[in-house]
């Protein structure tokens, strides 16, 4: 199966259980650790993102409006990302000329990916030079010469030289005059148990000094990704990686391990055998690829901000019991400025949610306003005093029956309730209460509904 | 190299000999070695057949419970390593080629296929290395026309060894490329044609019929599948893909002088049924070594 469906079905099967309670989260938990295992994920790093979900979950409480399986969810989504190497702002190589250093395993596909890296550069306005450093495969700097002697970027290269370093230095030089934006260093193929390559990886380094390294990774590698990643960087501190052939079955977990490993992010992937097959990664915008849910960054964004806002007067006005009607009015509003609500529930991944009759919360909203908008002052700080006759003449004033100004009494007097409540536990944030106490109900009873 | 699978046996092997494992326990040994089978690269999927594999053998060196559990359980792990495991001896292949050669005096076709970056053409020139030091005289037919500067690299290869190479440029028919190999060598009274394919991704339909198209054009008598033995699970979906679309005589493992651990060895014997013949452990003519399934197991038992 592939990465993306395993993780999908993972989801979904977690959002569709009816309680999101420990027993869901292991489920969960196991569901991904095989879907991240079968991708070649490296072992260790399924152990750690397991127990930081179990952790997180448990320990966290879910922010106000937002319900426990959209947290964990969130919880889930944050811990691939950053297996992902985190989000990353654009490649902008700096310094005159930015000289560039790939390096990486045999047949991992460098060579080709200085290629393509460099006719990408080049077509987005900097002039671009390549050097080839490879001294130990046969017709490395040729294979340089033919993709790229018609783009226009200058190729430097020593037929019958051995040694990298003063190849690598005299490339430079020479192209330095040129103008060059970037200079893109190639070198030879190693593994981490070749301690001479090694070795003279760490010299062409300490000779040129470069402003960048990167590292090429075949996406197909398994769990030895992170050791040889690990390599590389102790020797040479990796900037950035580039993650080769996409374009096949590889689940390239074992290289993004390597990602994690080393903090070094993955800015571009090669998707191809020609020259073109480049893009640039983003973890955020692949891992929604990945799983199928296009606005689920949007969706992540609003549970996050839903995650800050609470202010101290209010919670103390709560808690003090001098909470009115305007005051949950005014809760519910905030609730609501999180985004047209029916937009926020149809990013949700789950096909269910659709059903949710989200206009009729707002328009319960509105409603519930006019009535309050419809009461003396008297009336809003003590709705105790509102007996039958009060009441049918706010609910003339704000145009709505008799039962919906009872029934806001009752959920003033319901919500009133719960806070007496927190005080005694204070458990959770009232706020978040004050919501599961709101909003939730509406949620869940017409999820369960539909 | 094999420090993975060793230690995942011997976990296994501790547990088991130490104390009499519940169900539940037996079932929490097999998960920790699964896992640890998984971290030394072999596919999940595998892990989790030879789990199960292993499953009842273990629970019946259970319940005899003479003293030498442990000794037991070796032999289990052995033996079940030896059924999935299988390797063929290079002698075998000369075999085939001096017979081939003086039965019917034409030269033996070995075609070489796998994906890219896999060390193809460099396996290519440590096996002329090889024949030509067994007194053969190998003929390169570089049919990988699309790589740039593919045919100099093996041209470049082929000078080393000391043997012919046939080329066109590049974009030329492959196939067209090892039919002129072989005719010339059928001419030249030359032993064996190896022939370099362009690297190939098994994801892509039409790459793998090309390689149809080449098998059936040029009829080798062996079809030899380079893997890189970093890579991960994807190694299982590439012997698949490679066997069942083109077919596969012998495996070729390489760049096992890196700290890989040789799991996959493990999944593509398991996976298509085919024995590996060499492994590659360095990046000089010479370095190309017989496989020999009792070596890993030993390595993985010691």
């Amino acid at each position: 199966m592939e990465i993306g469906e395993a993780l999908r079905k993972a989801i979904s099967r977690f959002m569709g259980r009816a309680s999101h309670d420990k027993e869901a989260v292991e489920e969960l938990i196991r569901d991904i650790q095989r879907a991240l295992l079968s991708a070649d994920v490296n072992v260790e790093l399924v152990m750690e993102l397991s127990e930081n979900i179990r952790r997180k979950a448990s320990e966290l409480r879910p922010p106000p409006g937002v319900s426990r399986r959209d947290h964990v969810f969130k919880i889930l989504y944050d811990e691939l990302v950053r297996l992902l190497g985190g989000v990353q702002p654009p490649y902008k190589p700096a310094g005159r000329p930015h000289v560039l250093v790939m390096v990486g395993i045999q047949g991992s596909g460098k060579t080709t990916s200085v290629a393509k890296l460099s006719n990408y550069l080049a077509k987005h306005g900097y002039r671009v030079g390549v050097v080839c450093a490879d001294t130990y495969r046969p017709a490395a700097l040729v294979q340089l010469r033919q993709l790229l002697q018609d783009k226009g970027i200058p190729v430097y290269g020593e037929e019958n030289s051995s040694d990298p370093i003063s190849i690598a230095r005299r490339g430079i030089e020479s192209l330095k005059p040129q103008g060059l934006d970037v200079v893109i260093v190639d070198t030879a193929g190693r593994h981490k148990d070749q301690d001479s390559l090694m070795k003279e990886m760490e010299e062409i380094l300490k000779a040129l000094k470069p402003n960048e390294v990167a590292l090429v990774l075949d996406a197909t590698i398994g769990q030895r990704a992170r050791s040889q990643a690990e390599a590389f960087n102790r020797l040479a501190k990796i900037g950035w990686v580039m993650l080769t052939k996409m374009d096949t079955s590889a689940r390239a977990g074992g290289a993004l391990s390597a990602v994690a490993a080393t903090g070094a992010p993955v800015r571009f992937i090669g998707t191809g055998e020609y020259l073109e097959d480049i893009e640039t990664f983003s973890a955020d915008r692949y891992l929604a690829r990945l799983l199928g849910m296009p606005d689920l960054a949007a969706l992540v964004e609003r549970v996050r901000l839903a995650e800050v806002k609470i202010s101290e007067s209010e919670v103390e006005k709560m808690m003090s019991g001098r909470f009115t009607l305007s005051d949950m009015i005014n809760q519910l509003k905030e609730v609501a400025k999180m985004g047209p609500l029916d937009k926020l529930f149809s990013m949700l991944p789950l096909q269910k949610v659709k059903s949710i009759d989200v206009e009729g919360l707002a328009d319960q909203l509105k409603r519930w306003e006019a009535i309050v908008n419809s009461m003396t002052p008297e009336e809003r700080s003590d709705p105790a005093i509102i007996d039958s006759s009060r009441a049918r003449r706010i609910a003339r004033g704000a145009g709505v029956a008799e039962k919906d100004v009872k029934q806001l009494i009752k959920r003033y007097n319901e919500t009133k309730r719960l806070m007496k409540t927190l005080k005694r536990s204070m458990g959770r944030a009232p706020r978040d209460l004050l919501l599961s106490g709101l909003v939730r109900k509406e949620i869940d009873r017409d999820t369960l509904k539909g | 190299m094999l420090e993975g699978l060793k230690r995942a046996f011997q976990t296994l092997s501790e547990k088991v000999s130490k104390t009499r494992l519940s169900e539940k326990e037996l079932g929490e040994a097999l998960e920790e070695f699964k896992l640890q089978l998984v971290s030394s690269d072999v596919s999940l999927e595998t892990a989790e057949h030879v789990a199960e594999l292993i499953r009842p053998r273990l629970a019946e060196v259970q319940i005899s419970r003479f003293g030498d559990g442990e000794e037991k359980i070796a032999a289990l792990y052995r033996q079940v390593l030896s059924e999935i495991l299988l390797d063929e001896s290079p002698e075998k292949l000369l075999e085939e080629i001096r017979l081939k050669n003086s039965t019917r005096g034409d030269p033996y076709i070995i075609l070489f296929v796998g994906p890219n970056g896999g060390g193809k053409t460099t396996t290519i020139a440590k096996i002329a290395f090889w024949l030509k030091k067994n007194g053969l005289t190998p003929v390169l037919a570089c049919a990988d026309t699309f790589r740039a500067a593919a045919i100099e690299q093996a041209k470049n290869l082929a000078e080393q060894v000391g043997i012919r190479a046939v080329s066109q440029r590049y974009g030329a028919d492959p196939a067209a490329v090892a039919v002129d190999t072989i005719t010339s060598a059928r001419a030249g009274h030359e032993s064996v044609v190896l022939i370099d394919t362009a690297g190939r991704s098994e994801a892509k339909k039409n790459l793998l019929e090309e390689m149809r198209k080449m098998k059936r054009v040029s009829s080798p008598d062996a079809t030899i599948l380079v893997l890189d033995s970093l890579t991960g699970s994807t190694g299982r979906e590439q012997a698949r893909r490679f066997h069942q679309d083109v077919g596969i005589d012998y495996v070729v493992l390489t760049k096992l002088d890196s700290d890989s651990r040789g799991g996959l060895a493990l999944t593509v014997c398991y996976e298509i049924k085919r024995p590996i013949m060499f492994i590659g452990v360095g990046q000089g003519l010479g370095d190309l070594i017989p496989f020999r399934k009792e070596y890993l197991i030993e390595r993985i038992l010691a």
